[in-house]
């Protein structure tokens, strides 16, 4: 079983994307903020995180950048999933070594289409 | 009900079945809300008034199901790029013809189109010519605009590719001239007109043909049968089979998955290719 880390300050977001990567056939942790979600990857690295940008405390792109320092042997694959839609993030994103990107809303499909590119659905 | 479900065979061949009737009503709901009708009869009594077909052509476009993805079965449009690249290497300096029947909103070409470039599938100066076709007007005219929502761009696209071939954001995505050029979107009817002209290397008629009669089905299928090119394959969507329903057309040996014309259809056409 595949293990997916989500990283999201919103409890409902973290619940939906729960709900349909257990649909999936997921193993599902969560995370509130990057640095949660850094300790997390730190105890055990995911096959896959879910990566919101906007958090309290270490937003998303600082934690890609704490994930790429932390020497970590089996780096995730990482897929942001952000309300921020605009060609200018989604460039930041990939160039900051984000895998995927899923602008919110999404639903069951785009999601496992998503994991399917980055390879691990 | 009974009428709406005939207009829409009559129209286009497909099948509405018992347990999907149901989807009449729900498909039809902005439509009645449109032109001020409280109920199916009403829309019914309309449509034996009017004269000009346009209300019609309305009601059959809001029953049709027009689902697809960008990359729907990635695999199987993996294998139709191999095949793509082994049929171009014989043809040569001729430039493949590629016909996506029954395309939808667009995403089925648009997808191979992107796939033959990042491949390099092409004579020294051209990529396959590719060809698509839909009955709806609605769903060609939104296929040509190459206007996608954020659903529609997400699903099945990599980001990669978005960035490469699309341009916008904030829910609306815009398909790069580049990209729309690469296809030519006509209307086309399955159940009724010839096949575009001249003979295609490879045709996808995916998802379309589920809901067709047995009888129509064999009839687009000696339809097919004259748009193929011998020694060139027929794709259907997963789930579909040509076994049991035409003879003009055999599993290939040679791209699994895929059809080939039967040899009485192209004699020789295999072992002239090897
Ligand atoms: C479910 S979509 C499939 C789209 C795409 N081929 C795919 O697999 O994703 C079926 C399409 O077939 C079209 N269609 C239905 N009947 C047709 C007919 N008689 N001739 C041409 N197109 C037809 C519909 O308008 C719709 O866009």
């Amino acid at each position: 079983m595949k293990t997916c880390l989500v990283v999201d300050d919103s409890k409902v977001i973290r619940k939906v994307a729960r709900h349909i990567l257990e649909t999936l056939d997921f193993e599902v942790r969560e995370a509130g903020d990057g640095r949660e979600a850094l300790d997390s990857c730190m105890a055990a690295a995911p096959d896959v995180i879910l990566l919101d940008w906007n958090m309290p405390v270490m937003s998303g792109m600082d934690f890609l950048r704490a994930l790429k320092d932390s020497g970590i042997a089996h780096k995730p694959k990482v897929v942001f999933c952000t309300t921020e839609n605009g060609m200018a993030y989604i460039r930041a994103a990939i160039e900051a070594g984000a895998d995927e990107y899923v602008m919110k809303p999404f639903d069951r499909e785009t999601l496992e289409s998503k994991l399917q590119i980055v390879g691990v659905a | 009900m009974n009428m709406i479900a005939a207009l829409l065979e009559q129209r286009t061949g497909q099948q509405i079945a018992a347990n999907r009737a149901w989807r009449i009503e729900t498909a039809l709901k902005p439509l009645l809300r449109m032109r001020g009708l409280e109920t199916l009869d009403d829309l019914v009594a309309q449509l034996m008034m009017s004269r000009t077909g346009e209300l019609g052509d309305m009601v059959v476009d809001a029953l049709l199901n027009q689902e697809t993805s960008f990359f729907r079965d990635s695999a199987v449009l993996d294998m139709v790029a191999d095949a793509a690249g082994a049929l171009q290497e014989e043809a040569g300096t001729r430039r493949l013809r590629i016909w996506s029947a029954g395309c939808s909103t667009g995403q089925e070409p648009y997808s191979l189109a992107m796939l033959f470039d990042e491949r390099k599938i092409m004579t020294c100066s051209s990529p396959p010519e590719i060809v698509a076709t839909d009955i709806s007007p609605a769903a060609l005219a939104r296929a040509r605009s190459g206007r996608y929502s954020q659903f529609e761009i997400q699903r099945g696209l990599s980001v990669r590719r978005m960035m490469q071939w699309f341009e916008g954001g904030e829910g609306d995505w815009a398909a790069n001239p580049e990209l729309t050029r690469k296809v030519q979107f006509r209307q086309h009817n399955l159940a009724g007109d010839p096949p575009p002209p001249g003979r295609f290397d490879i045709v996808l008629c995916r998802n379309v043909l589920l809901y067709f009669s047995g009888a129509l089905r064999k009839a687009v299928f000696d339809r097919l049968a004259q748009a193929v090119r011998p020694g060139g394959v027929l794709v259907l969507g997963a789930g579909e089979t040509v076994i049991g329903q035409t003879d003009l057309f055999a599993p290939s040996e040679r791209f699994r998955g895929f059809y080939n014309l039967a040899e009485a259809v192209a004699p020789g056409a295999r072992s002239a290719l090897g």
